[in-house]
């Protein structure tokens, strides 16, 4: 049997030690908290936000009036794209991802996700991506194919930029993919005492969702986008239709991912305001049950109405009807949530601090783009919308007044319990209400523009069209945008120069994470709270008497308070440099696929060697 | 034994889960699903193009039933050496552990030297990635799946490697279990294919 023991110097053999930094530029390097990484998605998300909504602002300029010649139509096409491949993939998913990876833990009670090495890893992939993709405006052009990259348009064009595309998109949905199966392994396996599923936050809920379409999604536009770049960069004949290929292969892999991608986008932004409308209602979440089960509902009808985005592809009416009615069906549970919110406001002893103007903005401008994606639905209707600012309309309210309201109001919300600083209201309010405004002035107009026949993508109009007036009142709202976001910018600056000391729980709330200090310490609880209800944290302050009236529960009265017994150890994962390491070798190997094959094998090497490292790797010094 | 049951009662402290089910292997479940989207839409794809090939060599020209039969019972042959593996370290059986470890990695390397061979063969026969429809799809198809085996031969050696400096003990047989699923997970994704792609016939 001395076979079997374990020879105690082979516990701790690793390449190097592990690292031990706990501040300043390493520790953020080889962090594997997953508090420190969701800093770290959210602010290189904002960063990339401020580009993509650089771009968006060229476009803008390009279209404020007719027969401008800014942007070269080629220009054109590059900024179009990259504004969407940011804010979709660069923006909104990581921004989601931001609050995912900070809230998940505390929410369900837990010291940090269930690998969080893995977790660094995500974020790493993730950065290298964005990176890969931008670096193609240095190295013979920039994508510019439009976010969804039809073939054979994107094969045929002579320039690098969709190779770039989609090999930088390949990246990201590495990172995407261990993300998910980490995350969903964290709701699912590390729960508090007493945290059964139906206990969960509907944050956490529609969280799991989400990391669940990825994991079913992402393969899919894996090989899609596999079989792009083999046809461009080996000349394999996929989408090649003088070989017998079909383009419109191209079009269902990526719809069939497009499609749960929308819902990847806006449920997180769903969970945020799910926790931020009770809270100041001073009510539970009306119908709990029936927002996830909605939640749920949509992640399954998702996969099944990717054709709404191919009506005129000319599948034939069993196809569309079919694609038709599954869309109708898919709104349904959709308006269930819109009524739970409005349940919840209902009779409310309401306040309107901003994270509450922004949810409530999140609840009535979505409600504007799920009206108009309704009549996408109707299949004579979405002919005369499709590629025309109507559809470019229809999904910035979903999408930018949809969930990149819900992720403003989530950074007011939780700023206080990141940061221990909160926001100021006053330029948070002008914020809210300039950015509201703006929102308006740049996308309702669009609705107008596209009816009036201006198509998607054209890099000008002539004069005679009459489109100039709409186009204007666009370009100044966008302006306006960009304004509150300099405003948010502002905000920030001034409240990190004032110093920490936010209570545990300013906005009187209700979910585990208000339990702890803010911000949180690193093993975020000292004990480990025993979940008794949904909304647990409330139950620890709140009692009903018998009348029905709700009375504070006086300090410590409720027995349940955490008691933080003092000296004993809590062990948290040492940081690590395999992380970085391991996705600098992805980043390499990216650029070896496209420049030369050494390099490709040389950051395979670096791939490898971070990988070993990483499972050889002792698990403290 | 005792002296390791120390060292590992801290581990298995934290390994309470919700579901009672160790992370690794709920995580190793859900990529496995997830892995299973990335080959339907490889294999779709397959499908979606059988018989619209303009040029040849089509697959009749080229297929060699027989040998494939023979590399594909050479590979589901492999999944049994390592049941026989993962049930070695559960009896806390090493040698006998690394023994059918070894062996299912050599399986897999028949397997996947077989692929080599074929692949080189059709090359001859004048079927590049590049010549049609058919060869496209027919080695990324293939080729991901030979990929996939060839990661899975990668993390055998790696824990047969790992049993000699005691890293690999009775303990760790979840370690094991997890190789195995993926290697199961892989051998069936082969039984799909090798329908789809040799048994299935594609008509004139």
């Amino acid at each position: 049997m001395a076979s079997v023991s374990v020879p105690s110097e082979g516990v701790s053999r690793g390449l190097f030690r592990r690292p031990t930094a706990t501040t300043g530029l390493w520790s953020w390097l080889t962090t594997v908290d997953h508090k420190k990484i969701g800093i770290l998605y959210g602010v290189t998300s904002f960063a990339f936000f401020i580009v993509g909504g650089s771009e968006a602002l060229l476009i803008r300029l390009q279209l404020a009036q007719p027969n401008q010649e800014l942007l070269s139509p080629s220009v054109y096409n590059e900024v179009f794209t990259m504004h969407g491949i940011t804010m979709v993939f660069l923006v909104v998913m990581p921004l989601s991802a931001a609050f995912i990876n900070y809230l998940i833990p505390l929410m369900i009670g837990a010291r940090d996700v269930a690998f969080p090495r893995l977790n660094a890893f995500s974020y790493w992939a993730f950065l290298f991506g964005g990176i890969f993709v931008y670096s193609s405006w240095f190295l013979g052009g920039a994508p510019n194919g439009g976010w969804f990259g039809y073939a054979p348009n994107a094969v045929l064009d002579p320039t690098r930029g969709m190779t770039f595309y989609a090999i930088g998109l390949l990246m990201t949905g590495v990172a995407s993919t261990v993300s998910a199966v980490n995350l969903a392994v964290t709701i699912l396996n590390m729960r508090a005492p007493g945290m059964t599923l139906f206990r969960m936050p509907v944050f956490v809920w529609m969280s799991l969702v989400v990391q669940f379409l990825l994991a079913f999604s992402l393969p899919i536009i894996s090989v899609a986008l596999f079989e792009l770049l083999f046809d461009k960069r080996f000349g394999t004949h996929f989408f090649d239709s003088v070989a017998g290929g079909d383009p419109v292969l191209w079009q269902h892999l990526f719809w069939l991912f497009g499609h749960p991608e929308v819902y990847i986008l806006v449920l997180p932004a769903m969970g945020i305001v799910s926790e931020i409308l009770p809270v100041f209602s001073r009510k539970p979440l009306f119908g709990y049950q029936f927002v996830v089960f909605s939640g749920i509902a949509i992640g399954f009808i998702g996969f099944g109405v990717w054709v709404h985005h191919m009506y005129a592809v000319g599948l034939g009416p069993i196809a569309n009807t079919a694609f038709g009615i599954s869309t109708i069906i898919i709104a349904v549970p959709t308006g269930v949530k819109i009524f739970n919110w409005l349940g919840t406001m209902w009779k409310g002893d309401l306040t309107f601090p901003t994270p509450m103007l922004f949810s409530i903005g999140f609840v009535s401008m979505f409600i504007i783009g799920g009206l108009s994606g309704v009549t996408h639905s109707v299949v004579p209707s979405d002919y005369q919308q499709t590629d025309t600012y109507y559809v470019v309309a229809h999904f910035h309210y979903v999408l930018f007044g949809g969930a990149i309201f819900g992720l403003f109001a989530g950074m007011f919300y939780w700023w206080p319990k990141a940061f221990g600083r909160k926001l100021s209201e006053g330029l948070g309010k002008v914020t809210f209400w300039t950015m509201l405004v703006g929102f308006n002035l740049t996308f309702g107009p669009m609705h107008i523009l596209g009816l009036q026949g201006m198509p998607r993508r054209i890099q000008t109009y002539p004069e005679e069209l009459g489109l100039t007036f709409y186009n204007l009142v666009s370009t100044v709202g966008a302006f306006t945008i960009a304004v509150s976001v300099a405003l948010f910018l502002v905000n920030v600056a001034m409240t990190h120069r004032k110093p920490r000391g936010e209570a545990a729980d300013p906005w009187d709330a209700r979910t585990l994470e208000w339990l702890t200090t803010s911000p949180p310490p690193e093993h975020n609880f000292d004990e480990i709270p025993t979940v008794h209800a949904l909304d647990e944290a409330w139950h620890r302050k709140y009692a009903e008497t018998e009348g029905g009236a709700v009375v504070p529960v006086p300090a410590g009265g409720s027995g349940l308070e955490a008691e933080y017994t003092g000296a004993h150890a809590i062990h948290m994962p040492s940081p690590s440099y395999y992380p970085l390491i391991a996705s600098l070798g992805l980043f390499v190997f990216g650029y070896g696929v496209i420049f030369s094959w050494l390099l490709a094998g040389a950051g395979a090497v670096v791939l490898l060697a971070g990988l070993y490292g990483w499972a050889l790797e002792p698990s403290a010094e | 034994m005792q002296e390791s049951a120390a060292v590992h009662a801290f581990e298995s402290e934290h390994e309470a889960t919700s579901t009672g089910l160790p992370s690794t292997k709920l995580a190793m479940w859900i990529f496995l699903a997830s892995d299973v989207l990335l080959f339907g839409a490889l294999i779709t794809s397959y499908v979606v193009y059988r018989g619209r090939s303009v040029v040849g060599p089509y697959p009749n020209d080229v297929f060699d039933i027989p040998y494939t039969s023979v590399s594909s019972f050479v590979l589901l042959a492999s999944s049994l050496t390592m049941v026989l593996a993962l049930s070695s370290i559960q009896r806390g059986d090493l040698p006998r552990m690394r023994l059918w470890l070894l062996a299912t990695a050599l399986l897999g390397m028949t397997f996947v030297g077989g692929q080599v061979y074929e692949f080189t063969t059709f090359y001859e026969e004048g079927l590049s990635l590049t010549t049609n429809l058919f060869g496209t799809t027919f080695y990324v198809l293939t080729g991901f799946h030979g990929t996939h085996v060839a990661i899975g031969i990668l993390m055998l050696l790696s824990v047969f490697s790992l049993s000699f400096g005691g890293r690999v003990t009775q303990r760790d047989s979840l370690t094991v279990e997890l190789v195995g699923l993926y290697w199961h997970f892989v051998d069936i994704v082969w039984i799909v294919i090798f329908t789809v792609v040799y048994l299935v016939p594609t008509g004139p």
